[in-house]
């Protein structure tokens, strides 16, 4: 930076045109989560029982294995929005810039284990 | 900030406002989002994964949080409890937030009123969920 006209420095910086992309895309998720985490809760409530069988054979359901994906991006999206703005409020400097990286490392490993283990279930045949 | 005056006036802060219900919902929504965020996505997804592995993963899951007799531990209670208050604590003040958002709930009474809601309505339905799982 230091060079060019004015309008060329601050292009393609800050916030310029996506502003409110951030917290429009965590109050889109906050409404998704809304509605699948009533449905997560419901749906454990409503089991018929919490054994090996009874929840493997649930998990495996396309009714199951459907919105549990999409409960994990759409929470996982929405709290790693929200974490971010944590790390924001509280971290400075170098620090900020270590637990970003952290928090996306843990929100993508995290989330590619919980995406997996959901399509194993539903994609296998009867219990292991 | 050579001509610094340690005199100066400062911008108000926590210390000078006096505590209300608004203030206690704003910190536990982010200390139930960060809660969950950390504890309650490992514990998702170390279920989601342990039924992924088989029988023998899902009963070291279900043995860290039971006793032998199939009933809750202390830590179970604590992690169940503890999740579920702050799951509905967290949805009902983003319920909260939706309204602000649009511009309403801000007179004083409504939103002291709004905040103490959620409040309730996150105990009552923490309740609500652990009296059908125990009646079941």
């Amino acid at each position: 930076m230091g060079s060019g006209t004015a309008i060329g420095r601050v292009r393609g910086l800050g916030s310029a045109k996506h502003g409110a992309h951030h917290w429009w895309q965590q109050r889109l998720t906050s409404g998704s989560n809304l509605f699948l985490m009533l449905w997560l809760m419901i749906s454990v409530a409503r089991m018929p029982g919490y054994d090996y069988a009874a929840v493997h054979l649930w998990l495996q359901s396309a009714w199951v294995a459907v919105p549990m994906a999409l409960l994990i991006l759409s929470v996982f999206y929405h709290f790693r929005l929200g974490l971010q703005v944590v790390i924001e409020d509280y971290q400075h400097g170098e620090s900020r810039v270590v637990t970003m990286i952290l928090l996306n490392l843990f929100t993508f490993t995290l989330g590619g284990i919980a995406l997996f283990a959901i399509l194993k279930v539903a994609f296998s045949g009867a219990p292991a | 900030m050579a001509s610094r005056n340690p005199a100066r006036p400062l911008s108000p802060h926590l210390q000078v406002y006096k505590w209300g219900p608004h203030m206690l919902v704003s910190i536990l929504h982010r200390v139930t989002g960060s809660g969950m965020a950390t504890v309650g996505s490992l514990l998702l997804v170390w279920w989601l994964a342990a039924i992924a592995s088989g029988d023998q993963a899902y009963a070291t899951f279900v043995d860290v949080f039971t006793t032998d007799t199939g009933g809750l531990n202390i830590l179970g209670y604590i992690v169940a409890v503890g999740l579920t208050l702050s799951l509905f604590q967290h949805m009902m003040t983003g319920i909260r937030h939706m309204v602000l958002d649009i511009g309403a709930g801000y007179e004083l009474k409504r939103n002291k009123m709004g905040a103490l809601a959620t409040m309730v309505a996150s105990v009552a339905l923490t309740i609500v969920f652990w009296l059908y799982m125990g009646i079941k």
